[in-house]
């Protein structure tokens, strides 16, 4: 821009960007491979004139200027190509010529974001790092009368129930008066969260489909693993593996149509249904698959035409109330499989959701009760939703176990908590945490993303263009140039270190409290922080 | 880690030689403390066995609103044994001004009460009892039940006893149980000494229960009255017991089930194993996490000892027909009993549940594999 032009409003300067790309002219081959890389094409070729002035000492000759230029890389500084800090230019230069850095200061391109007058959507997290979680520590360490466990060598039994419990005594007088008895799943503690087909390529999909496999057929371990509002692939639909998946049912219904046909054919029920009523990363707001991600495979999966955007309605719209929709949902999805698989909801946090437990303890077929904290990250979200609504998952999870307690129902509805569980790469810290706060397991996504698949998503808003379908390492984006660079079975491979590791660091905490014969769920006399407040608040013990 | 003995024998004996089995297992316990349970009593309340009995120690304070809250209830004193103790203690023994055991007749109102309604009412006049003597610091109850005395003190088990005269003919019992504390803390509470007893159940245990906490929160969320206290991890053994079989209506074999179930795997095999696993899921959170070796006794005076999945505590039942006893170790046994094939030892692993009935005939061993007992 020339110093005399006009600026407009959104005239921005590579300093009021988020992330500056730091080039070194010396170390750059000129290969063209970060700007062929670039999923934004935020960098571009650039020629750069330079005027060397020929100045003499000699008295009587003149000076003159000689002009050179050099080839290097220009960085766009228009809002709709802005540097997202993916790194990705780094990763391909051969040369270690180019990286971007993050700005000094809160950038200007924040106000500018709105162009048209659509506010910023984007995918990750909300852009705020750490959270109470990680502050807990595990306080009670069995150093008295018995010596702590050994975490390699004693047995653990690290499940967890996913259905609905009776109480002992029903429980016994149903069995021997053969009464029904809600469908109980003893899965692994870690459940793999809704992530849909369609927010996720198909190259992710299968590698965490097959990790999962993996993870229950050579390793026995029930993990499960939910496939978002996005419907379910036929083949897996008619396979044996359906077992391990948790089917979600969500207010597009997308999928269902196909699920439904597929029922009688299927070889064994699934794990669960998850009726989604709400998320953390966008409370109160549908999914978000716009129509570039909109395939022909994924249209057909979803059971409709491709090429359009699939918003889906905040809310279930077939019914008046949530909880009469709460209630007939459950009711149909049990007649759907013959009262034979758990059926439960999952809400997003809210300082409401007692009374949705209120509701579902009464309810006889609620199989458990599901919250994604304001923390939980997603594939497509309006920044503001994801920035600024929600409720914090610890308390919630906790207010609505101590409720179990008061009523004495503790073990009879299972809560599962979700949203930014491993947010700073504390997956087993954070997951012990709400099982001591009370949660029967986790929902976890983004991490999975992270640590499966390389996911450079963060808190400072790094990547997190999940939404527009270029994701640069082919996790969240329908391009075949883009998703064949994650590898199927190199997935498959980091989701089974992933859980094998997230268990040896469980039993690295549950061993030195003395705990290895039941997940210690409710167990908060081990939990303690050093915020006053916060102790108050959960209920545990205040240390510094 | 505690030591502990439970005896069960024909004849009536007395509570010394318990504790004196405890101070040959003296390695094991630090001698901060004693408790001692007594059941099928010999001696004078040989012929007054339905007449509850109320233990626990008073100040002359605590005694006077004790008797003005029977006498309003319409509780008369039928016997009564009186520990006179000499005017020091011994070292670390505090002074008291009453160790009571005493035997009450029922008011004559209660005469139509069924057995469930006699036994709630018991329980809710200890538990009523107990609050008052936290609200004044008078009073310590341990048990208000027919045919049970319960004495628990602070100090060396043998030099209580001695300071108590225990050994005294009034006190001989056929069911005999007795821990020596190894201490945890300084300030001791008696409600945290074993054994721990309601509505006919007791145990005590050695080791901790590291689960304690949650299994505490669902026994207190049972809603039943005498589901409190907790002042040790170890009365939860108590409360799962009486609730297995008062609430659950289930025995002593299903009672390991409860608190130590068996793995999936085993279930698979086992020929209960659909009713188990139901009862595994449902019974979740009183799932203990030891070590633990636990001792008790059920209201028909049978005696038993389970351990916990880890087996990391001594235990080793032995005896012969008409004596048996439960030991923390073979020394304690020996003392106990030294004339006994000790060939037939038997010290219970992980799986096991050993009992002696009422009959004193033999040691039961059942292991948690074996098909559960028909139930109606
Ligand atoms: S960091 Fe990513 S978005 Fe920025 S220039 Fe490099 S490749 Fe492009
Ligand atoms: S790497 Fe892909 S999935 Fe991760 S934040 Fe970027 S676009 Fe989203």
């Amino acid at each position: 821009m020339f110093s005399n032009r006009p600026i407009t409003p959104s005239s921005l300067s590579i300093k009021d960007l988020p992330w500056q790309i730091l080039w070194d002219k010396d170390k750059c081959t000129l290969c063209g491979q970060c700007t062929a890389v670039c999923p934004v094409n935020t960098i571009e070729l650039g020629v750069f004139r330079q005027r060397e002035p020929q100045v003499s000492l000699e008295p009587g000759e003149i000076t003159s200027n000689q002009h050179t230029f050099y080839y290097g890389i220009r960085q766009k500084t228009d809002p709709a190509y802005r540097c997202v800090g993916c790194a990705m230019c780094t990763m391909v230069c051969p040369n270690d010529a180019i990286i971007p850095a993050k700005s000094d200061e809160v950038d200007k391109l924040k106000f500018h974001l709105d162009r048209g007058g659509q506010p910023w959507r984007r995918g990750g997290r909300r852009n705020v790092a750490g959270g109470v979680l990680d502050q807990i520590k595990f306080i009670r360490i069995s150093m008295l009368t018995d010596p702590a466990l050994d975490a390699g060598r004693h047995e653990f039994a690290i499940t967890s129930l996913l259905g609905r419990i009776l109480p002992p005594e029903e429980n016994i007088r149903f069995v021997s008066e053969n009464g029904w008895i809600p469908p109980v799943r003893e899965i692994y503690p870690l459940i793999i969260g809704g992530m849909s087909f369609g927010a996720l390529s198909p190259t992710m999909w299968e590698g965490l489909q097959l990790g999962v496999a993996y993870l229950n057929e050579e390793l026995a371990m029930p993990v499960r693993i939910c496939t978002g509002e996005g419907g379910c692939p036929p083949r897996l639909l008619r396979s044996r593996f359906l077992k391990y998946v948790i089917l979600q049912i969500a207010s597009g219904y997308f999928g269902w149509d196909e699920i439904i046909h597929a029922i009688p054919e299927m070889k064994t029920d699934p794990c669960a249904i998850e009726i989604k009523y709400g998320q953390g990363a966008k409370p109160g707001d549908g999914g978000l698959l716009m129509w570039y991600k909109v395939n022909k495979l994924i249209a057909a999966i979803r059971g409709v035409p491709s090429g359009v955007s699939l918003p889906s309605p905040p809310t279930h719209q077939t019914q008046y109330s949530i909880e009469e929709s709460v209630a007939k949902m459950i009711q149909s999805m049990y007649m759907a499989w013959g009262f034979r698989v758990p059926v439960y909801p999952k809400i997003s946090g809210t300082s409401t959701a007692l009374a949705v437990l209120n509701n579902l303890t009464r309810n006889p077929y609620a199989a458990s009760l599901a919250i994604d904290g304001e923390d939980g990250g997603t594939g497509a979200a309006y920044n503001v939703s994801m920035n600024h609504m929600g409720h914090p998952i610890a308390t919630n999870i906790r207010d609505c176990y101590l409720n179990l307690v008061t009523v004495g129902k503790q073990n009879e509805i299972p809560l599962f908590a979700g949203g930014g569980v491993g947010k700073s790469g504390n997956m087993a810290a954070n997951a012990a945490a709400l099982i001591m706060l009370g949660a029967s397991g986790v929902q976890v996504g983004k991490y999975i993303m992270q640590a499966a698949a390389g996911c450079l998503g963060s808190e400072s808003d790094r990547c997190n263009i999940c939404n527009i379908g270029l994701c640069p390492k082919g996790i969240t984006s329908q391009d075949p140039r883009l998703y064949r660079r994650l590898d199927v079975d190199q997935v498959a491979q980091r989701i089974v270190d992933v859980f094998l590791g997230f268990d040896t660091e469980l039993r690295k905490i549950f061993a030195p409290l003395g705990r290895s014969t039941s997940l210690p769920i409710g167990m908060s006399d081990a939990l303690g922080i050093s915020d006053y407040n916060a102790a108050e608040r959960l209920n545990i013990k205040y240390v510094v | 880690m505690c030591r502990l003995i439970a005896i069960t024998s024909d004849d009536p004996i007395s509570p010394m030689v318990a504790l004196e089995a405890l101070d040959v297992m003296r390695e094991g316990h630090d001698g901060s403390g004693v408790g001692l349970l007594l059941r099928d009593l010999g001696g004078p309340f040989e012929q007054i066995k339905d007449a509850p009995i109320l233990s626990g120690i008073f100040s002359d304070r605590g005694l006077k609103r004790l008797d003005r809250y029977m006498i309003d209830i319409g509780f008369m004193t039928k016997y009564k044994v009186t520990l006179k103790v000499p005017k020091t203690p011994p070292e670390g023994v505090p002074k008291r001004d009453m160790y009571l055991v005493r035997a009450y007749e029922y008011p004559e109102e209660w005469d139509d009460f069924s057995p469930e309604q006699l036994q709630a009412r018991l329980l809710q006049i200890r538990l009523e009892l107990r609050k008052m003597g936290e609200e004044k610091n008078d009073m310590i109850v341990f048990s208000f039940w027919p045919d049970t005395i319960m004495i628990k003190e602070i100090g060396d088990p043998l030099e209580v006893a001695e300071y108590l005269q225990l050994d005294r003919k009034s006190l001989d019992a056929r069911v005999i149980m007795a821990q020596g504390r190894q201490n945890t803390n300084y300030e001791i509470d008696l409600y945290a000494c074993h054994p721990f007893f309601i509505q006919g159940f007791s145990t005590m245990t050695n080791g901790e229960n590291t689960a304690f906490f949650p299994i505490s929160r669902f026994l207190t969320s049972r809603n039943f009255p005498g589901y409190t206290g907790y002042q040790s991890d170890s009365e939860v053994f108590t409360h799962i017991l009486h609730y297995t079989f008062s609430a659950l209506g289930l025995d002593l074999e299903t009672y390991k089930h409860v608190i130590t179930p068996l793995e999936n795997e085993d279930l698979k095999d086992h020929p209960s194993g659909e009713f188990l696993k139901h009862l595994k899921q449902s019974c979740r959170k009183l799932i203990i996490d030891g070590p633990n070796c636990v001792i008790g006794c059920l209201p028909d005076n049978s005696i038993f000892m389970v351990q916990d999945r880890k087996k990391l505590r001594p235990g080793v039942a032995g005896g012969r027909r008409g004596l048996f006893a439960f030991a923390s170790e073979v020394c304690g046994l020996d003392f106990a009993i030294p004339y006994r094939d000790k060939s037939r030892d038997f010290q219970p692993m992980y799986l096991d549940t050993v009992s002696v009935g009422p009959d004193r005939q033999e040691v039961k061993i059942c292991s948690q594999t074996d098909p559960l007992p028909l139930r109606h």
